[in-house]
Formats: structure tokens, sequence, C-alpha cells
């Protein structure tokens, strides 16, 4: 706004600063920039330089939360395995990032620059991202389907620009998220060269295809431009792209690896393996709360949004709020907290709040965040107890169920009052009638669009089923159509296409560690370390195995 | 020759080391052991799920001592152990055949 002034204040008194007559000795240092042009270059440089910070710093802090998980599914599992956890942990982010680097980013971003996307949208990062313009689709009753990116093949020359580069980190510590999810549903069992195996698949394909469709201006992005759909399926930093993803991947894998020895007693009741370090679970949990912090307002991809703000608070409030209701539920039925579900209930809101964070109202936040609370505890009691799936670290729950939910509730709170054009869908409103204009890139749409805003139409935010009730203008049922879309299709594609994955790696290296080798803790016979050589661990979490 | 063996609650085996000092007695074993006794245990839920918890964490100490010591040493420990609730413990004492002091090859009563 201050630069805005400044350039037009500039631009009437440039003239007088240089006139021929003007004493040259006498004229201030700043004068020779202070002309329209040049100081609007300094504003956008500085604009684009505040930018890559933002998204850099913000990128930093979703890194850290590799920690985060590491520590929450180490504490969970057992002491006898805490190596291997801890090391499926930490390679994930190795693997992955090489896996995205080979083809995941240049599948998942390929094709950004192609749109669609607002009139008037500029790059927040640089016009560097314009070499990511080759997306692979298919075209069926004249629409456009995305389907995949192909460009930036091993960030190779073609794509060499500050812009890239700072998408790239951005998007790959997101998808290191995704990997890291089903290392804890798949703890304790685990064959470490099968996991390798996967680190390398997850980074490269299936967070790729689905992120493309999403975020990548795929065909999920471009629900509300061919089938009018509110603005496509929207997911702002990640319940569905990231989270939903990441559980999905997790259920598949938990199904196909099969319990821990012991978990299920022959009348098929699960027994309890508590965890060994509740102070890791907890210090992980802060420090996953911590980075989500970045998660969250770094997804603007712009420091200059302030919107940051907004999106910071809402992604607290829920975790709170998540945190709260998880507590009262656990000492409504059982009587005691269990600390690691009250962790496991702040996670599940996180990851709730992901996609809707830009979209919502405080008051949506909360609401968010105590239905997640709820849902996160009757997950995991359903995927335990029903569905007989062994998950040491309720990851299937805080992330799959949740992940779903948060798409599913931005369909429903959003309240209009951002992400006017997402996904080059302009929803105009003007006494109570609503007007479409979508970005088809050319000057006659920005035209109408202008004309339309002159004439008094307002350019709604995206916006849910029932946005009213939380400040929008109108009710966009369509937007939930989008979600729901987007959902099923993650639950459907990814959850195939992982378990094809398993079943087909469980021919190449089992993917099952050896009985002996589980029962005595994988730490030495898989590792070829322990995590604690110098104590003397009592296996009291172990549950008798029927021999 | 005598060795006493006493199960007691952790916390208890600052008291019991004072009595037992208290009397002469010059050394003790500790370990650190759980168990139960008639009282059982008792449920816990787990992220929704139950379990029962039947160890307690107790405290093992092992004295050998002269016969003339043992009664009072006895004494001492069910003394400074006592809490009047349940899981206080157990005294045992077992005859020993030989003792030997690693130092200085001493053996038998003057190895105590």
């Amino acid at each position: 706004m201050h630069a805005f002034l400044l350039v037009a204040l500039t631009f009437f008194i440039s003239p007088a600063l240089f006139a021929e007559n003007a004493p040259a000795a006498a004229a201030p240092s700043f004068a020779a920039e202070s002309t329209g042009t040049a100081l609007n270059a300094t504003t956008g440089v500085d604009k684009i330089a505040v930018n890559l910070i933002w998204i850099l710093i913000a990128g930093f802090l979703v890194m850290f939360m590799q920690a985060g998980f590491a520590l929450v599914e180490t504490g969970l599992c057992r002491a006898k395995n805490a190596a291997h956890v801890m090391s499926t942990n930490f390679m994930i982010y190795s693997l992955g990032m090489l896996g995205f680097w080979i083809c995941g980013f240049a599948i998942m971003f390929g094709g950004y620059w192609n749109g669609p996307v607002p009139i008037g949208w500029q790059p927040t990062l640089g016009h560097g991202l314009q070499w990511l313009n080759v997306e692979h689709g298919i075209k069926l009753m004249g629409k456009t389907f995305g389907l995949m990116g192909g460009r930036g093949f091993f960030l190779n020359p073609s794509v060499l620009h500050t812009a890239v580069f700072a998408l790239f980190l951005f998007q790959m510590v997101f998808m290191s998220t995704t990997a890291i999810i089903p290392t804890g549903a798949m703890a304790e069992r685990w064959n470490f060269k099968n996991f390798i195996l996967y680190g390398f698949w997850v980074g490269m394909l299936p967070y790729a295809f689905f992120g493309n469709w999403v975020w990548g201006r795929g065909w999920l992005a471009q629900l509300g431009q061919n089938f009018g759909l509110g603005h496509g399926h929207v997911d702002f930093a990640g319940s569905s792209v990231v989270h939903m993803c990441g559980g999905v991947i997790a259920l598949a894998g938990a199904w196909v690896l099969g319990a821990r020895l012991g978990k299920f007693d022959s009348a098929g009741r699960a027994r309890p393996m508590p965890g060994h370090n509740i102070i890791y679970v907890m210090l992980g949990t802060f420090i996953l709360a911590f980075g989500w912090l970045g998660f969250n307002s770094g997804s603007t991809l712009a420091g200059t949004d302030s919107r940051i703000a907004v999106i910071a608070v809402n992604t607290m409030l829920a975790s709170a709020a998540a945190a709260v209701a998880t507590c009262l539920v656990m000492y409504a039925k059982f009587g005691k907290p269990d600390p690691s579900m009250m962790c496991s209930g702040m996670l599940a809101g996180l990851v709730a709040i992901s996609a809707p964070c830009a979209f919502v109202s405080s008051m949506g936040a909360v609401v968010i965040g105590l239905v997640a609370g709820v849902l996160v505890v009757f997950s995991v009691f359903f995927v335990e107890g029903t569905l007989k799936l062994d998950d040491p670290v309720g990851a299937i729950s805080v992330h799959g169920t949740n992940g779903a939910w948060g798409v599913l509730s931005l369909g429903l709170f959003a309240n209009g009052t951002y992400g006017q054009g997402w996904n080059g869908v302009h929803v105009l409103l003007k006494n109570g009638v609503t007007q479409i204009i979508k970005n088809d890139g050319t000057p006659e749409i920005a035209k109408k669009f202008m004309d339309a805003t002159a004439a008094g139409w307002v350019d709604q935010g995206v916006t849910g089923a029932f946005g009213k009730w939380f400040g929008a203008a109108y009710n966009d049922g369509s937007q939930f159509g989008a979600q729901i879309v987007g959902t099923l299709t993650c639950l459907v594609f990814v959850g195939f296409f992982s378990f094809l994955w398993f079943k087909l790696s469980n021919l190449v290296v089992p993917i099952r560690s050896s009985r002996e080798h589980e029962i005595g803790g994988l730490d030495m016979p898989e590792m070829g370390a322990e995590a604690y050589p110098d104590y003397h661990l009592t296996d009291r979490s172990s549950p008798p195995i029927a021999s | 020759m005598k060795k006493i063996e006493a199960i007691i609650k952790p916390f208890k085996l600052e008291e019991v080391k004072e009595a037992l000092a208290g009397i002469g007695v010059e050394g003790m074993t500790v370990s650190e052991v759980k168990g139960f006794g008639r009282q059982k245990g008792h449920t816990e839920i787990y992220r929704g799920s139950e379990y029962s918890v039947d160890f307690l964490p107790k405290v093992k100490i092992e004295v050998v001592l002269d016969n003339s010591q043992s009664q009072s040493a006895v004494d001492a420990i069910v003394k400074a152990a006592k809490t009047g609730k349940i899981g206080d413990g157990k005294v045992f004492v077992l005859p020993i055949e030989e003792a030997v002091r690693i130092r200085t090859d001493e053996r038998g009563d003057k190895a105590i």
C-alpha cells in the first residue's frame, strides 16, 4: 500500500526533480532512483526477495518437522526397535528428496506456469517459474484435464532459476512429510531394505501425481473451470495432498504388512503395546506444531501476502481446540486423558486445518479443530478395533481421517475472504446475484473482469456450503462437491497405487522383517546398532506371542 | 552366617539403609526388581485398549551377616520398611555356606 502511494506520488513530482535546470550539486542522491520505473523495479525486486526469504524460512521450519515426526514415532514404539524406527524417519528425508529431484518435482510442478490462475496473477517468486511450462494431459469433450508435468527432471539446467529452486525446496519438505507418515503405521516390523525402495518410490510417483492434480494445475484444480465445481478442489497447505496421501499410503502399507506379532489375541482383540518414551512423543508434537506454522503460513509462497498472520493464528487455534477436545473425550470415556492420545489430538487439528487455514474465520478454525480432536479418537478405535489394522502411532487416523476432514471442512466453512480467482475461477457477486468469469488467459476476459468490478461486482474468495454462517456473502455448495471429488480421488488412486506398490515391492525384497528379529528387537539384526546399549531393556510392552 | 533378602518399596530404601547402619551392618547389595503379591494388579487403558498392570517396581536388599546380628537386622528392616499399606514387601532369611572377601582372600566370618 505504501509502495503504491510512493509510486503514485513520485509519478507526479518526478518531472520537477528531473527538470533540466535543476541545481545538480544540491539534488539528493536518491533522486536517480525515484523515477516511477526505477522505484517500481526496486520495489518489485524487494517484494520477490521478501517472498523468497519467506518461502525458504518456512521451508526450513517444515524440514525441522522431520525431527518432530521421528520423536513422536520412536517414543510410541518399543525401546528394542528405537534405532530402527528412528532410522526410517531419518532416511526417508534423503531417499524421498532424491526421488523428488529425479522426477517427483517435474511430474508435480512441470506444468505450474500453465494455469489456470486468477486474472492478473503474478508469480510471487519471480518469473523464473515460467520455465515450468509443460503439462501433459488429455482433452475430452472440449475440456483439458492435466495429468502430469513434464519439465524439471533432475532440476536440469532448463529450469535453473532461483524461483524454481525455492519452489523445489519448499515442495520437497512437503513431500517429505507425506513420505514419513507411513513409517509410523508400519513401524516395528518393516524390513529396512524394502523401506529403502519405498523411499525412492514415494518421492518419485504417488505424491507427485496427486499433487500435480491439485497444486500443479492438473485436473482436480481444473474442476472449477471444467465443471463449475466452486474453485475446483482447493487445498491450501495440504490436508489432502500431503496428509491424506500419507495416511492412505499408511493404510495400504499397514494392511499389506500385517500386525505386529502378538498385537491381536486369538479372539481378535487388540493388545496395547505402550510406547517407551512419552517425553519424546510430546516434545515431538511441539516440534511439529512449531514447524506447522511454517507449513501453513509458508503456503502463500509470499511473505508480502498479509494473510500469513491469519493463517498462522488459525493453525494455532485449531491445534489447541483439537488437543482440548481429545483431552475431554478421553476423560469422558476412560477417566484419564492418555498423554499419547492428547498428542494425536493436537496433530489431528493441525492436519485438519492445513487445507482451510487461509479461508476460514477463527471461529471456523476452532470448530474444525474441535471436530478433529473428537474424530481422531474414534478413528483410532475404528482402525484398530474394526478394521483390525495395527497402527502403532495412529498415523492413519491422524493424517488420513483428518486429512479428509480438513479438505471437506473447507468445502463447508470457507468464508470467501481470501482466494479470489483461485484456480482461474472468479465468482463475482452483486445484489445477491453471482456471475462466474473463468480466466482463459486472454485480454478479452481480463477486460470483462475489469468492467464487471468497475460496475460493482465484488470478487468473492473461496467459499463453502455454509460460508454465510462465518461471514461470507453467499453459500457455495459446489465447492463442497469439488472437495468430495478430490477426497475420493485421493483415497482411490493413492490407495490403489500404494497397495500395488507394497505388494509388488514385496516380490523384490520381502516387506516384513523376520519373526526372530521382530521378537528380539530390530535394532541389532537390521541396523547393526542398539539405540540403548547401556540399558537393560525389560521389553515390558511386548505382549505374549503364540509360538 | 545368614543371608537376609528383603523386598521393599523403592522409596523406603534410604530409611532401611539408615536403620541397618544403626545396628552396625556394614555392607549390602541392592537390585531393582518388580513383583506382586496376593493383591495382584489392576487394569489400565492405553489408546482405548485395556491391559493389566500386575508387576510393580520394588527394591531387593541382600545382606550377609553373622548369626548373632541376623534377628536384630530383620527387626530393623521390618520397622523401617513398614507403611501399613499393601505392597510393603517381605523379608527372608537363608543360611550361607561360605563367604570370601575377594581382595584379601579372607574366608568365613572374617569375610563378612
